[in-house]
């Protein structure tokens, strides 16, 4: 057995592959915020309590509807995407035009307010979520056992990520959305619908934040804090990727996801806190981010 | 982001206690006023939280009152010892509090130990495991009601270790109460001619994924997987290990009813844990759960809840053995009356020993399988009691300042 830094390999690598795992949902969750930021100017506080309404709508359609997981998996976006554009209409739409503070301040408090609401409802350990039999088990490959569930995890958000950043730098539909956060008047005189188009993003980006929670569901019991664990740290890594930029917090989702892993080996107490220290180094590098335009 | 969500809450738990300060003042002295202060937001909730609040109010209804009022008022101290001690300190200065009760997660209590000791006023801690409350942080005020670090180690390792499980691994929360927890735990396995592999601390609060632990505990080679962690965090670790097929034994060294609800018994079923309370333990116990349910509809009781019905009952008991004024006058004087009684209810039935320790036996239950379950939060097979004098560090090896001289 060879040895990596002190340790046998075989953990090293079981280390790796996990922080990759985790770094999915950073990824997954970040690029949600980044495609909010980048395309409305909204620092969405809430995202966190999207991810866990995910979660629970899956949890609901399961134990009420009998609705597996498969279908949840395109249900559930869809639902709380259509909760998001309630939100949006009624409330977020007001401050376009405002400092990005209110954005926070309005969405920091809808969070609290959800987040409120579900563990007044439900508690706060959660609801057990059954892993689909499809995926139950796991395989030995080698130098860890590795859960069906979470391979599928990764590959899930890599495809998501992979299509999300597609639509917006490939498509014509994501030229038009890019236009349209330069110059919204202009992208309007041609006959586009621009409040729409931003109304459909933001239920985009909840879209993912809600996917993200069900993917989630079966590894995380469903509970009301489970968003609320993620987003400091989901902030930290759109930060450091670079506000608003897409291919930045993907990328930057998966390697923090490995320096975490990482740090949990050889200083676990730190964990929690190594994304911030990359944080503060990167802000004090590179202001913008690791893939930020200056401003 | 300089904002977080945390600090916001803090701000506005603070403030949301300030108004109570006028209405003390004009309170006749003939109230006793009792605080519940625990976890209402975060991961031990369902441990204590609301329910705990709900089995307080319930004694105190429940109390026949021989001539005076009680009152119960609650905060959520949200896991921090600065903003526990800070209500506890409000309570008893400005809001005339008589008795902050319940108080889990041991750093907490910790904190609140120190304010009540400092001011000469009762505290009943049920909900937080740490040993020292009745050692190097005890005090003459403070009661420690319902289980700690000393009596899970005692029981749950105890069995454990003499069920061939000689060799461990930690997984800690890094905080007073899972180093606390190890500590007991670890004692107890070398004295028991066993060893420790290897341990790993973890950030406490906000950890969610726990397989880089669970894969470095498989790596150390040992036996049984110790899990010196609570609440969500347990339940957390349990679910995890079965799906990267930790093949370890797990001893879940602190676990509660709540939690075995959570995980769901296809994944619980088979753990080992100790509770000093079981619902389903007799005709009393169930006549008690029968009256909770309505004021707890999504929480079966668990030891904290019926450590804190129990104790709110002793307390009410002894103000009424001593007068209002006398109990108000001074906390050790309560507290020593409390210890002076026996304590005997539905649910507790036993003594408070004189570092303020409750003494009562520990039971060491088997999660039941899906199969052995007959109905509703059926979960528990009792394997072994360990009656009190045993379970609990005794007197000889006290650190408490006023035992030892």
């Amino acid at each position: 057995m060879f040895m990596i830094l002190g340790y046998p390999a075989p953990l090293m690598f079981g280390q790796l592959l996990l922080g990759l795992i985790n770094g999915a949902f950073y990824a997954l969750l970040s690029l949600g915020l980044a495609v909010i930021f980048g395309m409305l100017n909204i620092v969405n506080f809430a995202h966190g309590a999207f991810f866990m309404l995910g979660a629970f709508v899956a949890w609901g359609l399961l134990e009420f509807l009998g609705v597996n997981y498969w279908f949840a998996l395109l249900l559930a976006p869809v639902i709380v995407g259509i909760f998001g554009i309630l939100l949006e209409k009624t409330l977020i739409s007001r401050l376009y035009k405002l400092d990005h503070l209110y954005g926070l301040l309005l969405t920091f408090g809808m969070a609290l307010i959800i987040e409120g609401l579900a563990r007044n409802q439900f508690g706060s350990s959660g609801m057990p979520y059954r892993i689909p039999a499809i995926l139950q088990g796991a395989t030995n490959v080698g130098f860890m056992f590795l859960p069906n569930y979470r391979a599928w995890v990764v590959v899930a958000s890599a495809i998501m990520c992979l299509v999300t950043w597609l639509i917006i730098e490939k498509t014509s539909i994501g030229a038009t959305l890019r236009a349209a956060t330069e110059n919204a008047p202009l992208v309007q005189a041609f006959g586009i619908n621009v409040p729409r188009m931003i109304t459909l993003t933001y239920a985009g980006g909840v879209a993912l934040a809600a996917f993200a929670g069900v993917l989630a569901a079966p590894i995380y019991s469903v509970n009301p804090n489970m968003g609320a664990n993620f987003i400091i740290t989901v902030f930290a890594v759109v930060v450091i990727g670079g506000m608003g930029s897409i291919l930045g917090s993907i990328v930057t989702g998966f390697g923090l996801g490995i320096v975490e892993g990482l740090t949990k080996v050889f200083y676990p107490q730190g964990s929690a806190t190594v994304i911030f220290v990359v944080m503060v180094i990167v802000l004090l590098v590179r202001p913008a981010g690791l893939f930020g335009k200056a401003a | 982001m300089t904002l977080s969500r945390r600090t916001l809450l803090g701000t506005a738990a603070a403030g949301a206690t300030l108004p109570l300060v006028r209405s003390a003042r004009a309170q006749a002295a003939n109230t006793i006023k009792i605080g519940v202060l625990n976890d209402q937001s975060g991961p031990y909730r369902d441990t204590g939280g609301t329910s705990s609040v709900a089995a307080v109010q319930m004694a105190v209804d429940e109390f026949a009152s021989k001539g005076f009022k009680v009152e119960v008022i609650s905060a959520d101290h949200q896991n921090k010892p600065d903003l526990g001690a800070q209500i506890a300190r409000q309570w008893y200065d400005r809001d005339g509090v008589d008795v902050v009760m319940d108080v889990p997660t041991s750093s907490v209590g910790l904190a609140v130990a120190g304010v009540a000791k400092e001011k000469n006023k009762l505290h009943i801690n049920i909900g937080a495991a740490t040993v020292e409350l009745t050692n190097k942080a005890c005090a003459p005020s403070l009661i420690h009601y319902t289980y700690d670090t000393y009596m899970l180690a005692k029981s749950t390792g105890g069995a454990t270790v003499k069920a061939g499980g000689d060799t461990w691994f930690f997984i800690t929360a890094d905080y007073a109460f899972g180093k606390q927890l190890q500590a007991d735990t670890t004692t107890m396995v070398l004295a028991s001619g066993g060893k420790v592999n290897g341990s790993v601390a973890y950030p406490f609060p906000g950890t969610t994924d726990y397989s880089s632990f669970l894969l470095q505990a498989q790596a150390s080679g040992a036996k049984i997987l110790g899990l010196a962690n609570a609440g969500g965090d347990t339940v957390n670790s349990v679910k995890q290990a079965k799906e990267f097929g930790i093949t370890m034994k797990i001893a879940t060294m602190l676990m509660f009813i709540t939690d075995v609800h959570a995980l769901g018994l296809d994944v619980a079923g088979g753990l080992s844990l100790t509770e000093s309370f079981y619902w389903d333990m007799n005709d009393k116990t169930r006549a008690f759960t029968k009256r909770f349910l309505p004021r707890s509809p999504t929480n079966y009781p668990n030891m904290i809840h019926a450590g804190n019905y129990s104790s709110a009952l002793h307390f009410l008991k002894a103000v009424t053995d001593m007068g209002v004024p006398a109990a108000k006058a001074s906390g050790t004087a309560i507290a020593d009356r409390m210890k002076a009684m026996p304590v005997s209810d539905e649910c507790y039935q036993g003594s408070i020993r004189k570092d303020g320790r409750g003494m009562f036996p520990a039971y060491l239950f088997e999660v039941k399988k899906p199969a052995e379950s007959k109905g509703k939060w059926d979960y528990y097979k009792l394997v072994q009691t360990t009656p009190a004098e045993e379970a609990y560090k005794p007197l000889s090896a006290s650190e408490c300042y006023f035992i030892k001289s």
